[in-house]
């Protein structure tokens, strides 16, 4: 009896809770949080999560937006790649969001894109990836392959003298596009052919022995080699793990990664990593105003123990963004929003000024950094000023002629500059 | 059996396709203190005058990261065979300054403490507070010129092996000035090997030698070395010299290396598919006895595998400072921790399921999840980081071209040894011979007197436990977290029923079997590929062979 008082109670108090919540509804301005909550992808796009309330909360305590609050709405996609369609379509028929951040994985994004567009939506995409892709419907604040993995092997192949690379990869879409536009790019830098080798491993891969062999041999002829890796998740630790048992240091063969940051060292042993590399916009470690009150407000949100990464400046970067571009635009209508948004400028965490281009791609600053025994980095290399992100490859044969431009007159994701029309409105 | 290997292949093919939909997935591991960023020091000195020791070592903590090296190149001129020690902890990320006096110290952490020595002298400071220190940073350039710092001034170490390494770490960066060096340690050197490292050095420093004869002398001394510099200056001379004899030379030297090279290729191949199977045996063995010896399709083996990996971590929590021996103790807590889930899961679910193997597999296969769910909740869903004992890092060289991996080494060793102790076990005590009886014929053996109710908890708990064991050396090889498991269950199942299901003998052949052609596959197929090779081929094999490489004969089989 008593437990079915009890569950009433909580049927009633949770019924009243969404009433509060529809009456709400009326007076604020609408955030979607599209993050996988559970699952494989939850250990990386939780913290995702985290940001954006972090950053919605900050916002509401200045004000909100043209006088509204702001209000978060989570979902949980799961990991599920088709889930994210579904709950996109949520987001934006039932609970009418006016924004949306989200997605990690490029499958995820691919997934939600169709629904984006249908429903003329807006997302905020915060994870690096490999380009080939621009949507009215989306911004795209993480790095294209032309600001992460072509600076990192211009950096090897100038300051360390690299000549031989090893292009090591998980094997998916990510790894595999950006390897190919990288292949494309050697190449046209006078590689030849046997001076590359590519290798592609499953999810999770555990005996590395055989590859890191391979390695060692190929790189033992003579010139100097380096590893470039796009292997995603948890097969990097034993891969440098084998990489420190079979004595290759960091001296003798470097391993750049474009997808180990400081959220993926927390908690390893770094002893075996030290002195490698990584590729990415922006570091825990860089000294900067921003960078500290940041680091700041983010462990008071969450815990001391916590850490910073890139993912997390791409959102904090949208964020500001998006809210500029409303208050800008006076309206949060999906249209004006994105017209106010190219042209928008904030400044990064790292120093200087992010500006979001014509192609929703960001201008941002490359940095490469040496990991320290503390799992942190040490940045040894950052280019002059910002680079561009461009949407389209320039060293891959389809998508030399494509721009993105979504500024009138042209307005289209993937316009031939030879043919001088419009692919996507054919 | 061969219907349910069917559903065992489905669920492959299942997982395989789930994978192939996987994203990147950001390394995982739990959040560890990250030290905030530390303001680097302004002053930036452009130009190093000649100082004393002590002023340089001053400059070294206010200097930026990339004008450090001639600060070093200073005190390595200025300070000699007296800054060993101070390159080394260099070298090693354990040197510091302390932040009101910036005297430069070494800093030993033990027990937890933090231990400081100053770089001149050795003199004890006893124990020291992190926030009163800083690190003195290094990159790949300075560890570079450390290494080779240290290998310039380590040249008349005492001990032999350190002059060795000191000679082949300046087979790289052969000067005018490291020659002269070698020439003149030549002269004193009494170690055979050392000898020939420097003569090595001094043949790949005469290469560029203008008279031929010379070269042709070299060519000599290089065909009879496996290291990789010689290697590469005979493919130099061999395609480039001016003279014909000397190029002939070094062709059939090379000829000679590569030849001798394959075979120790074929050695490491052949020892990273013994390893590969080693793990496999490891994982199958305990799943042979529950699978095998008892008939018991359980999914939930893998998850055993995976408590005793965290086992493993919970051991290292308790004693953080004896790494060391920690896995000692995670051994046999691994077998009691598994042993002991394994029985009560035999004793609460799977003995009410007798003789109804399509339930017994649903239901582990419930109880897999519960278990994962479970670890989930109490430590987790992030990756659990492990760490591996000193002893159990670093290889065995055995000559330049061939060394052997340690943790490897001691795991294939460990799989045999569970092995044979498994094997006596069934064989010559009395707890294998009842669970021989019970399996062969569980109602004679019942009226013979024999608790084929204990038997059965006994046996399912033994399997377990050796999958817990299996557990401990998997957290030495790879990630541990919720889904450790999940990795290991389809290769334990492949490995037995290829085996022959009941006969531990086949479950060793299989899994070095498989873990072979596995590693001689990868580099012609890659590692994508050459796993879905073994995995049509086993398919095949059970279509022609449904019991396996070693069928149990008798009446026992059917």
């Amino acid at each position: 009896m008593k437990l079915k008082s009890i569950a009433a109670g909580v049927a009633l108090s949770l019924g009243a809770s969404v009433i509060s919540i529809s009456a709400m509804a009326a007076e604020t301005i609408k955030v979607g949080v599209l993050h996988s909550l559970s699952g494989t992808m939850a250990i990386s796009e939780t913290t995702l999560k985290d940001t954006v309330l972090m950053m919605v909360e900050e916002q509401n305590k200045k004000g909100g937006l043209l006088g509204k609050q702001l209000e978060a709405v989570v979902v949980d996609p799961a990991s599920n790649w088709p889930l994210f369609a579904e709950k996109t379509r949520e987001l934006l028929t039932k609970e009418e969001v006016d924004v949306i951040f989200g997605c990690w994985t490029s499958v995820s994004r691919k997934s939600a894109l169709p629904v984006l567009e249908e429903l003329n939506g807006l997302m905020f995409y915060p994870v690096q990836y490999e380009g080939e892709e621009s949507s009215k419907n989306v911004f795209y604040t993480g790095a294209a392959p032309n600001q992460q993995a072509i600076p990192a092997v211009d950096y090897l192949a100038n300051d360390l003298e690299v000549e031989r690379w090893v292009l090591a990869g998980t094997d998916y879409v990510y790894p595999r596009t950006t390897n190919k536009i990288l292949e494309a790019y050697l190449k046209s830098k006078g590689v030849a052919a046997e001076d590359i080798m590519i290798n592609y491993t499953p999810f999770g891969h555990s005996d590395w022995q055989s590859i890191v062999s391979d390695i060692k041999k190929f790189g033992g002829e003579g010139k100097k080699t380096a590893v470039v890796s796009t292997i995603n998740g948890d097969a990097n630790v034993p891969f440098y793990k084998e990489l420190g048992n079979q004595g290759i240091s960091s001296e003798d063969i470097p391993v750049v990664a474009f997808s180990v940051g400081e959220e993926e060292l927390s908690g390893l042993d770094t002893k075996p990593l030290v002195g490698h590399l990584a590729a990415w916009n922006y570091f825990q470690s860089v000294e900067n105003d921003a960078n500290t009150a940041f680091i700041k407000k983010w462990k008071a949100y969450t815990s001391e123990e916590r850490v910073t990464n890139d993912p997390m400046e791409a959102t904090y970067i949208g964020f500001n963004m998006w809210a500029n571009a409303v208050t800008k635009a006076g309206t949060t209508d999906v249209d004006a929003v994105e017209q106010a948004m190219i042209g928008q400028e904030t400044p990064n965490l790292t120093g200087g000024v992010a500006v979001m281009n014509k192609n929703h791609h960001l201008s941002k600053p490359v940095l490469i950094g040496e990991i320290q025994d503390n799992g942190q980095f040490e940045v040894v290399w950052e280019t002059e000023g910002v680079v561009a992100g461009d949407a389209w490859s320039d060293f891959l044969p389809g998508s030399k002629n494509l721009v993105s431009d979504w500024t009138a007159p042209t307005k289209c994701g993937n316009y031939n500059t030879e043919s001088k029309e419009c692919i996507a409105a054919k | 059996m061969r219907r349910l290997f069917a559903i065992l292949c489905c669920y492959v093919a299942a997982s395989m396709v789930s994978v192939q939909a996987q994203e990147p997935v950001a390394l995982t591991g739990d959040i560890q203190a990250a030290a905030m960023p530390e303001t680097t020091p302004e002053k930036a000195p452009e130009t190093v005058t000649s100082d004393s020791v002590e002023t340089l070592l001053t400059k070294l903590t206010a200097v930026k990261l990339s004008k450090a090296l001639p600060v070093l190149e200073k005190l390595e001129t200025q300070g000699g065979a007296a800054l060993l020690p101070m390159f080394k902890s260099m070298l090693a990320g354990d040197l510091y300054y302390i932040k009101s006096s910036k005297a430069v110290i070494a800093v030993v952490k033990a027990d937890g403490k933090l231990t400081g020595r100053t770089v001149l002298g050795n003199q004890d400071l006893g124990v020291i507070e992190k926030k009163q220190i800083k690190k003195i940073r290094v990159n790949n350039k300075l560890r570079v010129f450390l290494r080779q710092a240290i290998a310039r001034l380590q040249i008349g170490a005492p001990d032999a092996e350190l002059r060795l390494l000191a000679v082949k770490t300046l087979l790289n960066s052969l000067n005018s000035d490291t020659v002269e060096i070698l020439n003149s340690a030549r002269a004193s050197e009494s170690d055979e090997d050392v000898r020939n490292m420097i003569d090595l050095a001094l043949a790949l420093h005469q290469s560029a030698s203008p008279s031929s004869e010379t070269r042709y002398a070299v060519v000599a001394v290089l065909a009879d070395s496996l290291e990789k510099e010689a290697r590469n200056k005979l493919a130099e001379i061999a395609e480039q010299d001016s003279d014909k004899k000397v190029r002939l030379a070094a062709a059939k030297a090379l000829k000679k290396i590569n030849e001798r090279i394959e075979f120790y290729d074929f050695i490491d191949q052949l020892f990273f598919g013994l390893s590969l199977g080693s793990v496999l045996l490891l994982a199958a063995i305990g799943l042979a006895i529950t699978f095998g010896v008892m008939g018991v399709i359980n999914m939930a083996h893998g998850e055993m595998i995976m408590l005793g990996a965290y086992t493993t971590y919970v051991v290292q929590l308790m004693m953080p400072n004896a790494i060391e021996y920690s896995l000692w103790v995670a051994i046999p807590l691994a077998f009691v921790v598994s042993g002991l889930v394994g029985v009560m899961i035999e004793r609460g679910v799977i003995r009410h399921l007798h003789g109804r193997p399509l339930e017994t597999l649903l239901a582990t296969f419930g109880i897999s999840l519960i278990l994962q769910q479970l670890v989930r909740s109490v430590f987790s869903p992030l990756n659990r980081q492990v760490a591996s004992p000193e002893w159990l890092s670093g290889s065995l060289e055995i000559n330049p071209v061939l060394s052997l991996t340690l943790n490897r080494l001691y795991i294939l060793a460990f799989a045999l040894l569970v092995f044979g102790l498994l094997l006596i076990i069934l064989r010559k005590t009395s707890l294998g011979l009842n669970v021989r009886a019970v399996s062969q014929n569980r109602d004679m053996a019942k009226a013979m007197g024999i608790k084929t109710g204990w038997v059965d908890a006994m046996t399912f708990g033994l399997g377990s436990g050796i999958a817990g064991i299996a557990g401990v050396a998997l957290s030495q090889l790879t990630n541990v977290g919720p889904n450790l498991g999940q990795a290991y269950i389809i290769d334990s199942f492949m490995v037995v029923v290829f085996g022959g299901v009941g006969n531990l003998w086949g479950t060793l052949v299989a899994a070095f079997s498989l873990g072979i052609a596995n590693k001689f596959l990868e580099p012609v197929t890659g590692a994508v590929l050459a796993s879905i090779f073994v995995l049509v081929f086993i398919i095949l094999f059970i279509q022609k062979r449904p019991k396996g490489l070693f069928p149990q004969k008798g009446r026992a089989a059917e």
